[in-house]
């Protein structure tokens, strides 16, 4: 048993990581699913979306041949709405709410549509808005992620000269370096990056981090205004015995790797445990088994009822051939030579509920021991709270608190997305980056 | 099993579902496909004197990802020669002589040249004649098609001329280009016609290129107006129907029923408001002879469920179920009624009321589903909540008189009864 690289042929590594939910490959295929759509009044999938896109309109535009008006529609509530054609998670959101589910039939496939017309877009580079002269303001934004993005593109549209910091080489933030590889492909991410910028008006810096490279204060003496889009980083600590072991990782790092080398060079382990079931362990776990593992076990510490993932995401990773195992929680990694060889787990059971309302996982006192060479740490991230308290920002364990109109308790610092809620999707994000900018708007101009 | 055995003016078919004077119908080929699939009997393509068609000849109108609800046509009558065309349908005669055998003809507008057509087409054996007083374009130019059947006089002219000749019976088809076909349905029937069949093709342009601006068919840059059938044009044809179901003068003729005819149910339609039998054409232009299958079956399936064992027991039986505005009774009142069980929420009955009626479906906030409910005190009961409503029986509109005794529209006036105050 061992942790190594290159155990699959280019060709299985292709077949692995190719897009899982494949485009419409041509117009009729968009148009006959379009025409499905029933147009529903008030409608409830509209509802269900974070940036509340207009989702009947932009349907109704591809069936009558209106792409651009398509791709527009859908850009004009969420600028990401390419990324999130491909990384919703569309059965809980517009597609769950679609009426067709209550007639028991299959839902308008609003995803694949929505990504035929915005891919159209990108690709094609079609240039669907013009951002009004600037009105002399200066607006800091930190961190390219969806909030950032989000954030700078609504800004620069009224005006605004925005600049924007990103710690990473590349923007795009979790969407670049933290979602699986068969959602989203490096080229998409920055072309995506590339059609938000093109809007004019936005300055982008890489490699500069906030508190190292940057600071606060010195973007509050610089600029009118200050957006922190910072987003959350730290996977958190199982804190138990052999933590330290060579062959723990924590998911982010391991889809980082993945995401920023070639997968013939990511290594994973034979035998690979999951510790989490959320969408980011669902991630790890799926493509530790695409790029070879043998047997890869995902630890969840409650039961199907309570996880934190969706049936589909669950049926993602049961299919990949993932075993699940619920009520375990990791008491201990067990070493050999200083490398991970055991994984001794607590068997749980469900108690009272807790705050957030879903049953508490309680020790039984027994245990059982699986045999691992690879432990993926996935049991949700932490906000980078020394960070935040260092640039005294008021915060609850790290995720910066906000006011209705998104700013923090500095005054003209308005935050929003993951750094804020701790860690949601991609589509929250960009409406709270949207939220952001109104936000912001409304400071500059009174 | 019914008996879906077709008697149209003593022609006989195994059903009354003949093929239409058309593309179809255009040679032996076709034909004998045709009646390999199961088609009771065809009105061979128009003959007469022989044309040139152009190239591009068809366009359709699509609507919402359906293609041809509507088809159009610049194709003249039969562009074959005339001897070939009547030595084919000989030969399809003796292959299938359960079959009925029409021929459509439309001679040069003079007697002699109708007189030589009809004795050649009933040279052939074939069971009767069709005249075609109906095609809107390319013949019209020249004097004949709908020409003809536009002028109750000239059309009356040239069945007398055809009538001194004709052995066999004689159809008269139609044209719908007209404000009423009942005084061209008169005049032929009293120049001696032994039938009718309509509607043949409506007018149209169907639409333009966006990219080149030419309307379709595009023919090097140009168009024409071709003649305009398909499932579209079904409400009007049965509207034509009714009006020669209904008049005194035309009501004993037996008619054969065309426009639009796609399923069985199409043709029941129009074998209720008075055909004998019918004609199709688009919907095999667009899905092939074996439609007849369904046809007959679902046909038959429906005269079992309602207990018809002949196609006469049905013939017309709607007929009378057509009346004048005037007549209608303002007592009977209807309301609509939401089963919420049903309702899967989409608001569209909300949105169609709200918008474009009566505001009487009230909405409840919910999320993501609302809930709406109908206001019977503001409900005329229109139907429209019913017909945009994607679920089956989930919007009913269940009576509630305004009154027990039938009152119509002269006598609510006479008695100075109160119109609508808002």
């Amino acid at each position: 048993m061992s942790i190594q690289n290159n155990r699959l042929s280019p060709q299985e590594f292709e077949n692995n990581f190719s897009d899982i939910h494949p485009p419409f490959e041509h117009i009729e295929g968009a148009v006959i699913e379009a025409n499905r759509c029933l147009s529903c009044y008030d409608a409830p999938c509209t509802k269900l979306c974070p940036t509340s896109i207009d989702v009947p309109l932009f349907i109704k535009q591809i069936s009558s041949g209106n792409i651009k008006g398509s791709a527009k529609t859908i850009f004009s509530s969420n600028i990401m709405g390419g990324a999130c054609s491909k990384v919703c998670p569309v059965e809980k959101l517009c597609e769950g709410a679609c009426v067709y589910n209550l007639l028991q039939e299959k839902p308008i496939s609003i995803a694949k549509l929505q990504r035929y017309s915005t891919e159209k877009a990108i690709a094609g580079k079609w240039k669907l808005f013009n951002r009004k002269p600037s009105i002399g303001k200066k607006v800091a934004v930190v961190g390219a992620g969806p909030a950032g993005l989000a954030c700078a593109h609504a800004l620069s549209l009224q005006g605004v000269d925005v600049t924007i910091f990103e710690k990473e080489e590349k923007g795009g933030g979790l969407m670049t370096y933290g979602v699986a590889a068969y959602k989203v492909t490096p080229e998409f991410c920055k072309n995506e990056v590339d059609y938000i910028l093109s809007v004019g008006g936005i300055d982008i810096h890489y490699k500069k981090a906030l508190g190292t490279d940057i600071t606060l204060p010195e973007l509050q003496q610089k600029y009118d205004a200050v957006f922190l889009g910072i987003g959350v980083g730290i996977a958190r600590r199982l804190d138990i015995p052999g933590e330290e072991l060579e062959g723990v990782e924590d998911a982010i790092s391991f889809i980082y790797n993945l995401r920023t080398t070639d997968f013939s060079k990511t290594p994973v382990g034979d035998k690979v445990a999951v510790i989490g079931m959320g969408m980011t362990a669902i991630d790890a776990a799926t493509q530790s088994k695409r790029l070879g593992a043998k047997e890869v076990t995902m630890i969840y510490r409650r039961t199907e009822n309570e996880k934190p993932c969706t049936d589909v995401e669950l049926d993602l990773a049961k299919l990949d051939g993932c075993s699940i195992v619920w009520l375990a929680n990791p008491k201990e990694i067990i070493g050999e030579n200083g490398k991970v060889k055991k994984l001794v787990c607590s068997k749980m059971k469900l108690g009272e509920p807790d705050a957030s309302g879903r049953r508490a996982p309680v020790d039984t006192g027994e245990t059982f021991t699986i045999d691992v060479d690879m432990v993926i740490k996935a049991a949700g991230q932490i906000p980078f709270e020394e960070l935040v308290s260092k640039s005294s920002l008021e915060n609850k364990s790290g995720k910066i608190s906000i006011n209705k109109k998104s700013e923090t308790t500095l005054k003209g610092v308005f935050a929003g997305g993951d750094a804020v809620n701790g860690g949601k999707e991609v589509v929250d994000a960009v409406q709270a980056g949207k939220d952001g900018a109104k936000g912001i708007l409304e400071y500059l101009t009174s | 099993m019914a008996n879906l055995q077709s008697n149209f003016l003593g022609i006989k078919s195994p059903n009354p579902f003949w093929l239409a004077s058309a593309p179809p119908t255009d040679k032996k080929i076709n034909v004998i496909r045709a009646f390999e699939a199961g088609w009771g009997g065809v009105v061979w393509k128009t003959l007469g004197s022989q044309v040139k068609n152009v190239s591009s000849r068809y366009s359709s109108l699509n609507y919402n990802g359906k293609k041809v609800v509507g088809f159009n046509n610049i194709e003249l009558i039969s562009d074959r020669p005339l001897e070939i065309n009547l030595k084919e349908i000989k030969e399809v005669l003796k292959l299938f002589p359960d079959r009925a055998m029409i021929i459509s003809l439309m001679a040069d507008n003079d007697k002699k040249s109708w007189h030589e057509m009809v004795k050649k087409a009933q040279d052939t054996g074939a069971h009767g004649l069709e005249l075609n007083f109906g095609c809107p374009h390319g013949m019209v130019e020249r004097g004949m098609g709908a020409a003809v059947g536009q002028d109750p006089e000239i059309a009356k002219m040239v069945v007398e001329w055809v009538m001194e000749v004709a052995t066999i019976p004689v159809i008269t088809k139609l044209t719908p280009n007209v404000h009423s076909v009942v005084p061209i349905g008169r005049a032929v029937i009293e120049a001696g016609s032994n039938g009718l069949s309509l509607i043949n093709t409506i007018q149209s342009v169907t639409g333009i290129d966006l990219d080149t601006l030419v309307p379709s068919p595009n023919v090097g840059g140009q168009s024409a107006f071709g003649g305009y059938c398909g499932p579209a044009v079904k409400p009007i044809a049965l509207k034509f129907l009714t009006t020669l179901a209904q008049d005194e003068k035309t009501r004993n003729t037996p008619i054969s029923g065309i426009g639009g005819i796609s399923t069985w149910k199409d043709a029941a339609e129009f074998m209720l408001l008075g055909a004998s039998n019918v004609q199709v054409c688009t919907a095999v232009m667009i899905s092939g002879f074996n439609i007849i299958r369904d046809m007959c079956d679902g046909l038959n399936n429906w005269m079992d469920e309602k207990g018809y064992k002949n196609l006469e027991d049905f013939i017309g039986l709607s007929v009378p179920k057509i009346s004048k505005w005037e007549e209608l009774d303002i007592n009977f009142h209807i309301v609509a009624n939401i089963n919420n069980e049903k309702c899967i929420h989409c608001g569209l009955c909300y949105i169609a009321c709200e918008d474009t009626s009566h505001q009487a479906i009230s909405i409840e906030q919910g999320n993501p589903y609302n809930t709406y409910k109908i206001k019977e005190e503001e409900c005329v009961g229109c139907n429209l909540c019913k017909i945009v409503c994607p679920v089956n029986d989930c919007i009913t509109m269940v009576e509630q008189r305004k009154g027990a005794e039938y009152l119509n529209w002269t006598e609510f006036q006479r008695r100075g009864l109160p119109l609508n105050d808002h």
